[in-house]
């Protein structure tokens, strides 16, 4: 299989305007012939959803909550960036791109993220349109923070709730075209497999969750905006409903998985505080703009801080070490998310981590409050210090927020070309669920720009360029693969539920996730993959034999669902394993032991590794091909990336 | 901290829509204050999966607060005994040890049962496609900017905005009235320039179809905003009646 990334030619900043001019229209009569399944409803599906209904076309849109509402992008705290460069602080499209492009560790693709910082200002105005409320300034006009990475202001943000505010937005577009009887849309329904016809995706089949009905569904194209799989790492700040089985299902029929290892750990989490744990709650990263990130100077403050002997109001400031501060003068709280969570990491294996673990860092906000007032602070992250005064009990604005990095996000993903088409014809993919643009470390506020850039400005495009080649003729569901398909899906659930073992699927998955972030997590060795590895197939084995799947298919039946996303992640974590294995070097999010330079800071090796790794599968136990689509820099220069 | 408790759980058990329901007891032992309630719910039923039986179901998936999935009525409230916040929020150590704690689902003709604990909330999803938007197609808008907003506005929509639609307004009103979320809807858009366009024909069109989902009447008992874990105010239904009332006097101005 030869990789095409299908890059226009031309000058950096003339590409997309030029591809758009390229591709093939669907004329607007023929539109309402030709129907695009879009499977996830978050952000990138939403609004794709929405988008290509308007043109058009008839879209059936499916997800697994009871609404599109509650799509994992509610959750979204920060904000959204955009090249807006409304505060005149020497933004622009290509900083933009440049910051992204720098943060991912130079293993993103330029003519993507040049064309996501590209369409990043007309998100903005899209949504204003919609009637999302951002925070304003007095003057009437948009308000901006910073976010890591970036020495700049351009992230839009409404309160705490960003995520929450675009998605409605999103979902109110939707239910527009919902309401116009273009959109039809199934909620509470699990994309199970992809159809595919001579090669070409053409449809899926679904079970409806409440009745657990298997049905087959056709149309010209399939998107697939199913979100990321940080879940595979059983604790992670995603809803508990995350998972990778759509993009696995779509990996097994023939569409290549790029960089399954890069995933992204975020500092500023809630620490765990027993095995009950089933989720981990973010602190967003707006509040490193106020918050001081520190440590005691030594073990034996720290020791005794974690006794109880002492109490963090009593260390004096000469005792506390500002250690981002300290070591990246220029970013300082602000470095981006990978640099930020290895020092936390460091910290703690140095022995000067604090709360009762003595697994966290502090994150304080005693200077912000002094500078700004209580009341300022308040209006800026309330909400955030109270969800923290929640779950922990304890009082932000009195002391520091205990915090611990963990898995946020993943970057890897289905692989898609510049159009957002997998290696499978008429099979997209958006938003988190694809590998595209932020390479080996993401920024913090570029997903909810990446997922929206998809679904409104990238894909109603692309998509039209494929469908006037294929043309309106429909297939429909009477075609054997749509009734062959459908029976492999029921055999695997019937393969489930007859499991009647002594473990619950729940501690197969907590299983999995300890060995995922032991070895493939912050730090990453040689041996421990390896021994990874052997440990997940151990497991997987182990799942098939002794799990226990209670009651029926033809029910509501939570335990079942369960059972099949964790079942294929028990087959992701393996693939994760092997990717990071076979990149040596270090990038971003993607820290192996054995590649650091002297200051302990990630280390490339640009002639060895600048590719996506894009994996092929080849059956069940079958080790996978590696395919590379080899990075092209004509624009930026690769350096060491330095936020000192 | 308190040490683990142990605590008596009374549970609305129900097969499907069509099937009888009852309360059934089960002991939640060794709970650690730390634990969320939906934290416990899972240990119970690690248990109850464990002896091959059928966990307890209910809707949740977030576990922040913020999608509006959880639900769950305890002892009598929508989302528990503290103010503000969502099940999903609440914690083992708002309850004490021994205690009795009784468990349902959202409890209303337009809400019908799914299973145990999860409900059929799509009738708030039609209201929303009935009238809950701009309608404005992808592109071609002006730019952001353009329309300055005072930060006072932009703030009240924002707070009207903030609702989950998780339905506990509803659950907490005698009548069964989705006045509150609805209201907030309407509130949002109509206190922005961008709504205005849309302004009355949006009220209508979102009120007929809660009246034909079959959601209660409002008598302004205020349980609604007592028991939203949003906060969202109630002055939000005293809007929606004034644009309510002003739509039908200028009806026809379209
Ligand atoms: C706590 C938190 C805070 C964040 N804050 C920020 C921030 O401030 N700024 C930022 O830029 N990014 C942030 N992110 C990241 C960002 O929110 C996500 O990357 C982004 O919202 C993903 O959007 P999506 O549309 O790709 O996927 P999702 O929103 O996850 O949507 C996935 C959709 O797919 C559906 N689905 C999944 N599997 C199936 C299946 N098998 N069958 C049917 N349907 C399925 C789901 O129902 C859902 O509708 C944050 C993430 C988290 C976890
Ligand atoms: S689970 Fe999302 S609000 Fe409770």
């Amino acid at each position: 299989m030869k990789l095409d990334a299908k890059i226009p030619a031309g000058p950096l900043a003339e590409k997309w305007s030029k591809h758009k001019f390229n591709l093939k229209l669907v004329n607007p009569a023929n539109k309402r012939k030709y129907t695009v399944i879009v499977v996830g409803t978050g952000l990138a599906g939403a609004s794709a959803a929405a988008s290509l209904a308007e043109l058009g076309y008839n879209v059936k849109a499916f997800c697994y909550q009871d609404s599109p509402r509650r799509a994992h992008s509610i959750a979204a705290q920060g904000g959204i960036n955009a090249a807006k460069n409304y505060q005149n602080d020497g933004d622009s499209v290509y900083r933009l791109f440049y910051d992204t492009i720098k943060g991912g560790d130079y293993r993103a693709r330029e003519a993507n993220v040049y064309r996501l910082a590209e369409v990043s200002v007309n998100i903005i105005d899209q949504c204003v349109a919609q009637g999302v409320p951002f925070a304003r300034e007095y003057g009437g006009l948009l308000d901006n923070r910073s976010f890591g990475g970036s020495q700049v202001s351009r992230t839009f943000y409404a309160r705490g709730q960003t995520g929450q505010q675009l998605l409605l937005g999103a979902y109110s577009a939707l239910n527009r075209q919902i309401n116009l009887g273009k959109v039809k849309m199934y909620t509470r329904h699990e994309m199970m497999d992809v159809v595919t016809v001579d090669g070409q995706a053409k449809g899926i089949v679904t079970r409806d969750l409440i009745n657990g009905k298997i049905e087959t569904h056709s149309a010209h194209a399939v998107l697939l905006c199913t979100g990321g799989y940080g879940n595979v790492f059983y604790l992670s700040t995603n809803a508990m409903g995350c998972n990778v089985t759509a993009a696995w299902k779509a990996h097994k029929r023939g569409a290549l998985f790029a960089n399954p290892c890069f995933t992204q750990i975020h500092p500023t989490c809630i620490p765990v505080t027993g095995d009950h744990q089933s989720k981990l709650t973010l602190m967003s990263e707006s509040l490193r703009n106020d918050g001081r990130v520190w440590v005691p100077k030594t073990v034996e403050l720290a020791q005794k801080l974690r006794k109880g002997e002492l109490k963090v109001t009593d260390l004096k400031e000469e005792d506390r070490d500002y250690f981002l501060e300290r070591k990246y003068p220029s970013f300082g709280n602000l470095v981006p998310r990978d640099v930020a969570s290895r020092n936390a990491k460091e910290m703690v294996d140095e022995g000067r981590g604090v709360g009762a673990s003595g697994v966290a860092v502090f994150l304080d906000f005693a200077e912000a409050i002094s500078r700004l007032g209580e009341d300022a602070v308040r209006a800026k992250y309330g909400n955030l210090f109270d969800m923290y005064m929640q779950i922990t009990d304890e009082n932000p604005y009195k002391q520091p927020m205990r915090i611990y990095p963990a898995v946020h996000y993943t970057m890897g993903g289905l692989w898609v070309d510049y159009n957002l088409q997998t290696t499978v014809p008429g099979l997209y993919c958006l938003g988190e669920a694809n590998f595209s643009d932020h390479g080996a470390n993401r920024l913090g506020a570029s997903a909810l720009m990446q997922g929206l850039a998809d679904g409104y400005f990238v894909v109603p495009y692309t998509l039209g360029d494929y469908l006037a080649t294929i043309g309106p003729k429909a297939v429909d569901n009477s075609h054997p693969a749509f009734e062959e398909t459908k029976k492999s899906v029921q055999e695997r659930i019937n393969k489930l539920l007859s499991l009647t073992g002594t473990k619950t699927v729940n501690e197969y998955h907590r299983e999995l996730g300890h060995i995922m972030w032991e070895y493939c997590g912050m730090a990453r060795t040689e041996e421990g993959l390896t021994k990874a590895k052997g440990l997940i197939r151990q497991l997987r084995e182990d799942f098939w034999k002794n799990a226990q799947v209670t009651g029926t298919n033809e029910e509501f039946n939570q335990n079942l669902e369960n059972a099949g996303r964790v079942a294929d992640f028990l087959e992701l974590g393996e693939l994760m394993v092997d990717d990071a294995l076979n990149r040596k070097e270090s990038c971003g999010g993607h820290f192996r032991l054995e590649s650091q330079t002297e200051e302990g800071e990630a280390l490339r090796d640009d002639d060895q590794f600048a590719y996506a790794a894009a994996w092929e599968y080849k059956g069940d136990n079958e080790p996978e091909v590696l395919h590379k689509e080899e990075l092209v820099f004509e624009n930026v220069k690769l350096t060491q990336r330095s936020y000192k | 901290m308190s040490g683990n408790m142990n605590l008596t759980l009374k549970v609305w058990r129900q097969k499907n829509a069509e099937s009888q329901g009852k309360f059934v007891t089960y002991k939640a032992e060794q709970v650690s204050p730390d634990m969320s309630f939906l934290e416990m719910l899972d240990v119970v039923n690690e248990g109850l999966i464990k002896k091959g039986e059928d966990p307890i179901h209910f809707d949740h998936d977030c576990r922040e607060g913020i999608c509006g999935a959880c639900s769950l009525h305890i002892n009598g409230r929508p989302h528990g005994p503290k103010h503000g916040i969502t099940t999903c929020q609440l914690h083992m150590r708002s309850f004490n040890d021994n205690e009795i704690v009784v468990i349902e689902p959202w409890r209303a003709s337009a809400f019908p049962v799914i299973r145990d604990l999860a409900v059929d909330r799509t009738s708030f999803d039609r209201i929303q496609a009935a009238g809950g938007f701009i309608s404005v197609n992808t592109g071609g808008v002006p730019d952001a900017n353009s329309i300055p907003i005072p930060k006072v506005v932009a703030d009240e929509a924002f707070n009207s905005a903030t609702c989950i639609g998780c339905g506990a307004c509803v659950a907490a009103c005698k009548n069964a009235s989705a006045m509150l979320f609805v209201s907030a809807k309407v509130s949002q858009m109509a206190l922005l320039p961008q709504g205005q366009p849309e302004r009355y024909r949006r009220v209508q069109a979102m009120v007929a179809q809660m009246d034909a989902e079959g959601f209660g009447s409002c008598t302004n008992t205020g349980a609604c905003e007592a028991e939203c874990p949003k906060e969202i105010s109630i002055t939000n239904i005293a809007r929606m009646n004034r644009d309510y009332f002003n739509a039908t006097l200028i009806k026809n101005e379209e």
